[in-house]
């Protein structure tokens, strides 16, 4: 029993194909990679408005700002 | 793999396309400085980590779809037949020669090799919006230009079979329009719809100068994506290959290198002709600019991408002269299109990409006018029309209309652009003050240790 389907290595290398582990789920992989992506995607466009409105509610006065154009 | 010269030329193969793929990633490393050295101090980090996350995004997306697009649409598809599935079904993300496969060893490093190009088009788009697009919003952007539009223009005009070049007789060995052009367009069609950072155009709309932070940065990140081009010009090629593998009307025995559309070039043609290329696009670019540094080195990254589309072919001295004349262009369209529109490229990429690359397809169509676009019988010569049809697609209907597009639905969700207040306080401001903080609260403790 071996995860990639290649038990030992007496083979004829010619004959051999795909070597990663559980081969026939490759779709399946593809479904929780994409979900992933998206989800990624999500989390951070949130996390950015989040980021703003943190930003803004903080620092947003027009002194702070002010100051903020000196400093540069 | 059985016959040692078989094996010899396909580990070859294999290590060739390998060693292009570290070499672009100078491409990218130039690209984070070079922006970084363009924005301003309450910017840096934020603009970093906008150019460096399209790295993981684009890759994801590539191995998930992009490369899928490339294989299947050659054809349009529709135009000179339908989807290419059998062909594609090995370049799925569910294939087996996607993963680690003993009988395949190529599909993997050719795949990377197109992925780096993949970033290097979003890497162009990167520097010419920063200081105010919003971070999600430009990797969303950075996934259609990566892994949707710009593999579908490789598919039309950068495949041995792509419709472009057996209607159109296209030719563009290097990407002065698969890349640079789209990228280019692209990047306007958002600027469109972005707008320019506050500031910079006064009230009757003359345009001031956003200087750089770090010019010095700025030129040596250019420098960086010389370096890179290397690697972007060897991946270009196919490195080895016989008259029986290409399959075309080339007789005898005698293998070669190739360019994309197996038609035969040598690497000492494309080495000789990069540098005279980057040479006449910085000795033009230095005396436009008056010996702006900046400008100067765009220059000569515009010098190449224009004589780009043509280099497999090009007399040494005919892609200096080339490159000369497409740096002026985009020097001078650079500015002409930013006091007319008001647009606000940051970096210049609209111009050193965008521009050089459509003026470089252009001029191709009449220097290569009639040599063969591909070793196949029945495709369409090399011609001016073909070129400039190309580069209307390239530069407009994949580049400039899906950024325009899909920045327009962005700006409809609220998504394009950062506030108003974040943009004046700086998207670093945040960090910037904690730092500050610290380093006075250290500074303090040290001089209580000096008393």
């Amino acid at each position: 029993m071996s995860t990639t389907g290649i038990e030992n290595w007496a083979v004829d290398l010619k004959d051999v194909g795909a070597i990663y582990p559980f081969q026939g789920a490759e779709v399946l992989f593809l479904i929780v990679g994409v979900v992933l992506w998206l989800g990624w995607h999500v989390l951070q466009i949130r996390a950015e408005k989040r980021e703003y409105e943190e930003i803004i509610r903080e620092h947003g006065d027009a002194a702070t700002i002010g100051r903020a154009l000196d400093g540069e | 793999m059985e016959g040692n010269l078989n094996a010899v030329t396909t580990v070859f193969t294999e290590f060739y396309y390998w060693a292009t793929i570290p070499l672009m990633f100078f491409i990218h490393i130039g690209f984070c400085m070079y922006e970084v050295g363009a924005s301003r101090r309450r910017n840096h980090m934020h603009t970093l980590m906008k150019n460096t996350m399209l790295i993981p995004l684009v890759t994801i997306t590539f191995f998930f779809f992009g490369w899928w697009l490339y294989w299947a649409m050659p054809n349009g598809p529709w135009i000179t037949g339908g989807l290419e599935l059998e062909t594609a079904a090995a370049n799925t993300a569910w294939s087996e020669t996607m993963g680690p496969n003993a009988g395949d060893r190529i599909t993997g490093v050719f795949w990377a090799a197109f992925l780096l190009f993949s970033w290097t088009a979003a890497s162009i788009v990167s520097g010419s919006v920063i200081e105010r697009i919003n971070s999600g919003a430009f990797w969303i952007l950075a996934v259609v230009i990566g892994s949707v539009a710009w593999i579908i223009d490789a598919a039309w005009g950068w495949h041995y079979g792509g419709w472009m070049v057996q209607v159109l007789g296209y030719h563009d060995a290097y990407a002065s329009g698969v890349i640079h052009a789209i990228a280019g367009g692209f990047a306007l069609g958002i600027l469109f719809v972005l707008g320019p950072r506050l500031g910079k155009f006064a009230k009757d709309g003359t345009p001031r100068d956003i200087n750089p932070h770090n010019p010095w940065m700025v030129c040596l990140g250019l420098f960086f994506i010389y370096a890179g081009f290397w690697g972007f010009y060897v991946a270009c090629n196919v490195p080895l290959i016989g008259p029986d593998g290409i399959g075309g009307q080339i007789t005898g025995d005698t293998w070669t290198a190739t360019t994309i559309y197996l038609t035969p070039t040598t690497l000492g043609a494309i080495t000789v002709n990069f540098l005279m290329s980057l040479s006449g696009g910085l000795l033009v670019g230095y005396l436009v600019s008056g010996g702006n540094g900046f400008w100067t080195y765009s220059g000569g990254l515009a010098g190449i991408i224009t004589a780009s589309a043509g280099n497999d072919l090009y007399h040494p001295i005919q892609a200096m002269i080339i490159a000369g004349a497409g740096t002026y262009i985009a020097y001078k369209m650079h500015h002409w299109v930013e006091r007319k529109y008001k647009i606000d490229d940051a970096v210049g990429a609209v111009a050193v990409h965008g521009y050089a690359g459509f003026a470089g397809l252009v001029i191709c169509g009449f220097v290569l006018w009639g040599h063969p676009s591909s070793p196949y019988e029945g495709y369409a010569t090399i011609n001016p029309l073909g070129q400039f049809v190309g580069a209307i697609i390239m530069f407009f209907v994949l580049g400039f209309i899906p950024g325009w597009v899909v920045a327009k639905i962005l700006a409809a969700a609220g998504m394009l652009r950062i506030p108003k207040q974040v943009e004046l306080l700086g998207l670093d401001f945040p960090t910037n003050e904690q730092e500050s903080a610290a380093a006075a609260e250290v500074r303090a403790t040290e001089k209580e240790a000096a008393a």
